[in-house]
């Protein structure tokens, strides 16, 4: 019977593995890459966790020996370098704080892994934000994100008919990659509005190699139809995707798709942070100039302290780095860089933000939460995303309300629920593991730089 | 509403809205005040088992009360209720526990309960996920299982159909003779139900209920995985003693094909984080009687306070110092099981019907009188 349910091999008891460092970096993506790499520089003693067999992120997904950016090369044999510890494969469970600092719950690979370190820079990263709407449950609706990781893995979209349709720059690569790939590309409806487009455009000489990719990115594309002002308010299909309804808020069409791809940009993964008890506001986790959270000896970094594009996560990466643990200042040049780059993530911030009509999208009989399959018509009238998930059902399913609680929360202005552990599902064994009084610990070294912690 | 109610309900947890219920039914004018929403409170927090329970007579006499009328109403329930009438196994580690296994039999079937004592082999039978060597069970097949926050719900609905008025997000700030204050505005009416469970003293003082905080874990979905809601027999010591801090294994299968791990219970006042260590040593305990728990993927977990008196009973009936006030408060963790007798209980006593049970062991008056507070 037991064999029904557990495919991930046999019970590895409740003896848990215990490392020790300085510092543990969550997530390695640009941001805690950046970060790991820059402390352990210094001499500290650096775990590095991540759930991906290699590290790089989303953005730098490099399976199956895709090319990545020649910064995320150089960034990678800095790391490789500096003697930071990459922890692969190990997601984060639980944090609890105590006198001696922090406790790190992980699963590595189905066993129990307690990190025991004095600070924590969270770069947990952002995921995408979807609004619901009827048939976004059909097989060929994807995210947009999700469409470039699959291409990433060597997914094909070859003949593919393909509508992308949401907000944000992140649809520009997608479309030029998708076009490569050899999709057909049959339109490309970003929601924001023509002008604020065209003011962030304008805008962009102040980073120039933004400017430089988003004209390479229009390029490959130009022959589809790119618009802005418009949105797909349903998806159509028996069995799979069949065609998108299409409206700029004047006209409403049909446009036959095999694939539609949507998301309205993206949002920070604070739940970590919340539950270590880091203020947030708009979403992302509050920090000051030394990307210090409210919480001492905790730091944030990269998209979770809102989002601002690979560049700024490794600006702010490496100033978490400097200052974990110490009191050094930032050079300068490295706070210019950074202002810079935040005031074009505060400008794309205004341009994107999802419009009011989209409030409009679900009707009662959309699916909102495919994990318990609840409508939009059952929770539509709670107040507060607990009420739903206590009486709806909506959210309590195993990605526990990742998914479908944004877009809710956009849609009926709900407060968030509390984070509590499980951060994510964990096997039973693994949160019932205690470290035993006398278990080995491993101290992490730092091979590179002697031991000169500061 | 223009008309003044014969009845206020502070509190839509369970409690409230099976006294909101029984006495719409009866024929009052009710009006349901809760502080936030219907079924948010300890209600939510609740594993929803569905349980006899002879830790005394009385708690006897009101759970056996409630598992009847808990029968009857079943099939008229919501689907969402999710009502399962999956039974209780109470399991025996060794000889001693099955020797209590077998008098807590004899006391059930004096009072008309069915049970049956199982062997190890038909406990292994019946439940192979549990550890060998275990000396048997005690079945309960009339005990089940419900989904609290909305079998609160189906209650309200049932009280609102038989003209009740449910308003939620308003926090009474004091109670009065006959009377609720809220803000500004004062609601006369015949009577007052205090049913606001473990915040029920904040309005009534002197009713001696405190917060008694448990844990709950909820597993991914393995249907089948257990098919009874299994009691370790040590859970009435841990239930029943009042110390700071126990767990015992306790185990539910819900209708989604998910399972409930408990309980805890600890004195610690309102704090509703989760404690790790206790969460370590109730997942301890599960996994010493079912070992491939181990296995199954906890999703998360939850904090919620019983309203916890001195001697272990609810609170019902009239609060002699207030004209018009009634207390239905205090249910521990038995207040999704004690509920609808609680309601019909409290109703018989509001319309001065003769009620099905002796209400003297609940009278609130007995903490005025000094008793039971050992």
């Amino acid at each position: 019977m037991t064999g029904e349910y557990f495919t991930t091999g046999e019970y590895a008891g409740t003896d848990a593995e215990v490392v020790v460092a300085d510092v543990a970096v969550i997530g390695a993506g640009p941001a805690g890459i950046a970060a790991a790499a820059s402390a352990a520089e210094r001499g500290l003693r650096v775990a590095l966790l991540d759930r991906g067999l290699e590290s790089g992120g989303q953005i730098w997904r490099h399976i199956n020996g895709v090319a990545i950016p020649r910064v995320a090369q150089q960034w990678l044999a800095r790391l490789d370098k500096s003697g930071a510890q990459i922890l692969r494969r190990t997601s984060v469970v639980d944090v609890s704080v105590d006198v001696a600092g922090f406790e790190i719950l992980a699963e590595s690979s189905g066993r129990a892994l307690h990190i025991r370190v004095t600070n924590i820079i969270l770069a947990t990263g952002a995921r995408e934000m979807f609004i619901p709407f009827d048939g976004w449950t059909l097989p060929g609706v994807m995210g947009i994100g999700g469409a470039q990781a699959l291409l990433k893995s060597g997914g094909s979209f070859a003949g593919k008919r393909v509508v992308i349709a949401g907000s944000g720059p992140l649809m520009l690569p997608v479309a030029a990659a998708l076009a490569e790939s050899g999709a057909r590309l049959v339109l490309v409806a970003e929601q924001a509005k023509r002008s604020a487009v065209a003011r962030f455009a304008a805008g962009l000489w102040r980073t120039p190699s933004t400017l430089m990719q988003a004209a390479r990115y229009r390029a490959r594309f130009m022959s589809s139809s790119y618009s802005t002002g418009t949105w797909v308010t349903a998806a159509h299909g028996s069995d799979r995707l069949e065609s998108v309804t299409v409206t700029n808020g004047r006209r409403t069409w049909r446009e036959t798709a095999d694939v539609l791809c949507t998301g309205y940009g993206l949002i920070p993964n604070v739940e970590l942070a919340r539950l270590i008890g880091c203020e947030t506001r708009d979403g992302a986790v509050v920090v000051d100039d030394d990307q210090r959270t409210t919480i001492a000896n905790v730091q944030a970094v990269g998209e979770v302290t809102g989002i601002g594009g690979a560049p700024l996560s490794l600006i702010e990466g490496e100033i978490a780095g400097l200052t974990v643990g110490s009191r050094l200042s930032v050079p300068l040049p490295l706070l210019r860089r950074r202002a810079t780059f935040e005031a074009a993530a505060r400008r794309m911030f205004d341009v994107f933000a999802p419009r009011a009509e989209l409030r409009a999208l679900p009707t009662p009989t959309t699916i909102v939460c495919r994990c318990e399959d609840v409508t939009y018509g059952v929770v539509q009238d709670a107040v507060c995303a607990r009420q739903a998930k206590l009486h709806t059902r909506a959210g309590m399913g195993p990605c526990q309300g990742r998914t479908c609680m944004p877009g809710l929360e956009f849609l009926l202005a709900w407060h968030s629920d509390t984070v509590r552990p499980p951060i994510e599902p964990a096997l039973v064994s693994i949160l019932s593991s205690e470290v035993a009084k006398n278990a080995p610990s491993s101290f992490l070294s730092n091979s590179c730089v002697g031991d000169v912690y500061q | 509403m223009t008309q003044y109610p014969d009845a206020v309900v502070i509190g839509a947890g369970i409690v409230g809205a099976a006294c909101a219920e029984a006495l719409a039914r009866a024929g009052l004018k009710v009006l349901i005040l809760d502080a936030s929403f219907a079924g948010g409170g300890t209600t939510a927090a609740g594993m929803g088992h569905l349980v006899v329970m002879d830790d005394s007579p009385p708690q006897l006499a009101l759970t056996a009360y409630s598992a009847r009328l808990w029968t009857t109403l079943a099939p008229e329930l919501p689907r969402n209720v999710e009502h399962d009438a999956c039974g209780t196994l109470w399991v025996a580690e060794d000889d001693e526990q099955l020797e209590a296994v077998r008098a807590k039999q004899r006391v059930y079937a004096d009072h008309g309960i069915a049970a049956e004592t199982l062997s190890p082999a038909q406990l292994a039978d019946a439940e192979p996920h549990l550890r060998p060597g275990l000396a048997g069970a005690l079945h309960v097949p009339g005990d089940g299982v419900v989904y609290p926050p909305t079998a609160a719900l189906a209650l309200l609905q049932r009280a609102i159909a038989n003209g009740a008025e449910l308003r939620e997000g308003v926090r009474v700030d004091a109670v009065g003779a006959r009377e609720v204050i809220v803000g500004n505005e004062r609601i006369a009416c015949d009577c007052v139900i205090n049913a606001a469970g473990a915040h029920a003293p904040e309005l009534t003082p002197g009713i001696p209920i405190v917060p008694r905080k448990g844990h709950l874990v909820i597993t991914d979905r393995y249907p089948g995985f257990c098919r009874h809601q299994l009691v370790e027999l040590g859970y009435l010591a841990s239930a029943h003693t009042m110390t700071t801090e126990s767990v015992a294994f306790n185990v539910q299968p819900r209708a989604t094909g998910q399972l409930l791990i408990g309980s805890s219970r600890e004195l610690v006042g309102w704090d509703m984080n989760i404690n790790r260590a206790i969460v370590r040593k109730m997942l301890d305990r599960a996994l010493d009687f079912m070992p491939s728990l181990a296995l199954t993927s906890a999703i998360r977990t939850w904090t919620g306070f019983r309203p916890a008196t001195p001697d272990k009973l609810p609170l019902i009936g009239a609060w002699e110092d207030t004209p018009g006030l009634w207390i239905a408060a205090g249910h521990e963790g038995l207040g999704i099981t004690t509920s609808l007798g609680t309601g019909q209980l409290l109703a018989d006593l509001v319309v001065g019907h003769e009620p099905a049970l002796d209400p003297v062991p609940y009278a609130p008056s007995r903490v005025l009188a000094g008793i039971g507070t050992h």
